[in-house]
């Protein structure tokens, strides 16, 4: 087992990784953040994705000691200081931009990750940059309209496209 | 996955040095390697990871030459070399998904040489040399079949010079699912000739079109293709497609490479 420190939403963590510890799994079962998901742990699904330097990445595909020094965000570090929900996330229950949850906190951070790249995406930048999140409830549509608006742009044309 | 020792230089020198023991691999980006691993299809005594390593990142351009180094994720290339070889950025940000392209890495991808995979075909199209730790080697000598390339054990990819084509494109018929060229096409013309180098469709892994090159390079348009195709044979056949629906793929996508070309 190595120590690694991360800074995990502005705090300095640490924890104990082996080898082949992930930074999902570092996060979840040694730093008890649950808030990311594991979904395919096959880095298909994008239920797992956080920021590391800013970048998003699909945490089950990453070695914890890899990035040991890096700075991390996750869905736990998107809620504003009040505690109460951020704009994507508000944008998210406005819109009914999730049913069963799951995939929702790699959207949310793949959203965000877009949003910080492109502030003002169009509908199918959108559709293009969350290709690689899956969720199995909404088909979708509900998502687009959730980081259209949190992108302050009018959320009603997401339609059916594909 | 089976557990490992992990490492993290922060030269080529003492990367090469702790790949020379027993059972030691070279990690990238891990976008292919560790969910190998998970499926215990690889299972190194060590690994050894090339992100820490400075020397092994960025893109610039030296002369009618873009380098790229080996541990340049795919979304740096995809920004980075869209001045000076717009089709092979363009290749980069169509590979996996963002979170794969903030990861993965062009050594890593011609390391690999999946038989699916983008970058050898732009590799192979270009001319490109493969730079090591200890030689340069050709594309044209570099690839060598499915998954299989002129690297010794223990060799890092060190960077990869391509020559800056006139015109080039690349075109994808992405495989939904995991985004792979079910057959991509990538069509680069040079002073000297055009080359034409297709990914996704042999069971023998990229490959040079000749045919496509000669008439290519006589003229220049999607329509020097017309009656040309490509054979059946050794092409890949899956579920995804037979070998001859990929043929057919090669003649499609080259064309819309070349009408694409800019």
């Amino acid at each position: 087992m190595t120590k690694v420190t991360l800074t995990v939403n502005g705090r300095s963590m640490s924890g104990q990784a082996e080898g082949r510890t992930l930074l999902s799994s570092f996060l979840r079962e040694e730093l008890g953040l649950t808030g990311t998901h594991v979904g395919c742990d096959t880095s298909q699904c994008g239920a797992c994705v956080v920021h590391m330097d800013g970048q998003a990445v699909k945490s089950c595909t990453v070695l914890a000691q890899d990035v040991d020094g890096a700075s991390v965000t996750t869905i736990e570090g998107m809620a504003n200081a009040d505690g109460s929900l951020g704009t994507i996330q508000q944008a998210f229950q406005d819109h009914h931009g999730l049913q069963c949850g799951f995939c929702t906190p790699g959207m949310v951070m793949a959203s965000a990750a877009l949003l910080a790249e492109n502030p003002k995406p169009t509908e199918a930048e959108v559709r293009h940059y969350l290709e690689g999140n899956i969720c199995r409830c909404t088909g979708y549509h509900n998502i687009v309209k959730a980081v259209m608006a949190a992108s302050g742009q009018d959320a009603g044309g997401a339609v059916a496209a594909e | 996955m089976y557990n490992f020792d992990f490492v993290k230089p922060a030269s080529v020198e003492d990367a090469v040095a702790a790949l020379g023991g027993d059972e030691a691999q070279p990690l990238s980006g891990g976008m292919t390697l560790l969910p190998s691993m998970k499926q215990r299809l690889n299972a190194p005594a060590t690994l050894v990871s090339l992100t820490g390593i400075d020397a092994l990142k960025g893109v610039c351009r030296d002369g009618d030459m873009l380098v790229i180094g080996a541990a340049t994720p795919h979304a740096v290339v995809a920004r980075d070399a869209a001045a000076d070889y717009p089709a092979l950025a363009e290749l980069a940000g169509q590979i996996g998904d963002p979170m794969v392209r903030n990861r993965g890495t062009i050594g890593g991808s011609l390391a690999n040489n999946d038989p699916s995979a983008c970058y050898p075909s732009a590799a192979l199209a270009s001319g490109a040399t493969i730079v090591t730790d200890k030689r340069e080697i050709a594309a044209d000598d570099f690839f060598q079949g499915m998954f299989a390339t002129a690297l010794d054990e223990g060799e890092i990819i060190t960077s990869v010079r391509f020559p800056i084509p006139q015109k080039a494109a690349y075109a994808k018929f992405a495989q939904p699912a995991s985004r792979f060229a079910l057959t991509g096409a990538f069509v680069a013309q040079y002073a000297n000739g055009v080359r034409v180098a297709i990914t996704g469709a042999s069971e023998n892994g990229v490959f040079r079109w000749s045919e496509a090159e000669a008439a290519l390079s006589s003229n220049f348009s999607a329509d020097a293709l017309a009656g040309l195709a490509a054979s059946a044979d050794q092409m890949i056949g899956d579920l995804h497609g037979t070998p001859e629906y990929r043929a057919h793929l090669v003649g499609v996508m080259t064309r819309r490479a070349v009408a694409a070309a800019h």
